[in-house]
């Protein structure tokens, strides 16, 4: 990789012609094999939702999310050889959601004790007045008892 | 630009944190109801983002070695991947709102009430009791996983009052045989033949809320994939009048880091939504 990005560099140099880059020319073979490994990952993470391995069903798949995006963020956006700022503003504010995440989960999870079981009343009462047969009206407790 | 996106990803964030909630507190609704979306539309579109990223960013490498015919080619292409993909999520929202798979108590609405749905017309008849007297199953266990719509109303008397709960079939039954009767001449069309997912036993309680956040993620990303569409547009218009080359390839390189992010957020939205086992 850093072999083929100097050699890129070069290039790049002569085409700009004393012309200071905005960017970097990202090697057409690094993007092309940045996009085959996506879709393979892709194709990785279907297949992961056939195995039943409990709950690191959802790990696993937003592990492979996350390779997936810091694919697409190291190459395709070129965060690779961007100011390192562009970086910190990036993955800071990521994190920032994944802070606002935990809290809130963990927020609701305190309450989770008084919240209703059923349906909302509204669901409810136009699930009775338009299909007073269907067995929707279970309660938690009944699917799974 | 980066602070754009670091906006855009707090934009999305929030939708995130109200989809991890959602998630925590109904985990067997997300379980259940992933199930009726489409995985094979999911993944051609998740491959359809990516070859479109691919396309923007080899556009982006184009404008900067000045190949002015492989930028616009890339654009197009890029802008071909971008209505693919609206193409293919036109259907999956079309077809999931015609069955009235839907955020709020529509939800709860048997989807029966189009005039001249084919479909849906031979499915309702099917039920009718005189037209096609089905013996009643003995095993009510048995009954209970057989679509409502597939069977005759007299045989949801079958059906284990424990099973049917409170408001299910159990109190229901009673008037059922004699109100089908009566109706039957009249109406060929039963007014009470639900949808398969109201029919369905093990439908759990506030299913409609993963529609909610499901139209309100895939939405808010859809709305992306429309400007993106008219951004991208406005730099084929430019491309092609000449305007990018190695001096000056910025609004193609900005656009594209846009287009990315659009990419990236449905990279997290497949695996959430489709992907649930």
């Amino acid at each position: 990789m850093a072999h083929s990005h100097t050699a890129a560099h070069g290039n790049a140099s002569e085409h700009a012609a004393g012309h200071p880059l905005v960017g970097h020319l990202v090697p057409v073979s690094t993007l092309l094999f940045t996009a085959l490994t996506l879709l393979v990952l892709t194709a990785i993470t279907v297949a992961v939702r056939y195995i039943d391995i409990g709950e690191f069903n959802i790990w696993v798949a937003i592990g492979i999310a996350v390779v997936k995006a810091a694919l697409v963020a190291t190459f395709f956006m070129h965060l690779r050889w961007d100011r390192p700022f562009n970086l910190l503003v990036f993955v800071g504010c990521t994190l920032f959601v994944v802070l606002m995440m935990a809290f809130c989960v963990l927020d609701t999870g305190q309450y989770r004790a008084s919240q209703y079981t059923g349906n909302p009343p509204v669901a409810q009462q136009t699930l009775d007045a338009n299909a007073p047969g269907a067995p929707v009206a279970l309660q938690k407790e009944d699917i799974n008892p | 630009m980066w602070l754009f996106l670091a906006t855009e990803v707090l934009f999305f964030g929030a939708l995130f944190v109200a989809y991890a909630v959602l998630r925590s507190r109904f985990p067997e609704v997300f379980s259940y109801a992933s199930h009726y979306l489409d995985t094979v539309m999911g993944g051609v579109n998740t491959c359809v983002l990516i070859i479109s990223s691919l396309t923007m960013a080899l556009a982006v490498y184009f404008a900067q070695r000045g190949k002015k015919f492989a930028l616009v080619l890339c654009l197009w292409l890029t802008m071909s991947g971008a209505v693919g993909f609206l193409v293919i999520k036109y259907f999956e929202y079309t077809h999931k709102i015609h069955e009235n798979l839907v955020w709020g108590p529509s939800f709860y609405v048997p989807p029966h009430s189009h005039e001249g749905d084919l479909e849906r017309s031979v499915l309702a008849k099917a039920p009718a009791p005189a037209a096609n007297p089905v013996p009643a199953p003995t095993d009510p266990s048995a009954t209970s996983l057989v679509s409502l719509a597939a069977r005759p109303p007299a045989d949801a008397s079958a059906i284990k009052p424990a099973q049917s709960g409170p408001k299910g079939l159990g109190a229901w039954s009673a008037p059922t045989a004699a109100a089908a009767a009566a109706m039957q001449p009249q109406d060929p069309i039963p007014a009470e033949a639900p949808s398969d997912h109201l029919a369905d036993p093990k439908l759990p309680p506030n299913t409609h809320l993963f529609f909610a956040i499901y139209y309100a993620m895939t939405g808010l990303h859809g709305i992306h994939v429309v400007v993106g569409m008219i951004v991208i547009g406005m730099l084929i218009f430019r491309a092609t009048r000449g305007d990018f080359g190695p001096n000056y390839y910025t609004p193609v390189d900005l656009i594209g880091l846009y287009w990315h992010i659009v990419d990236l957020v449905w990279i997290f939205l497949f695996p959430l939504f489709y992907l649930i086992h």
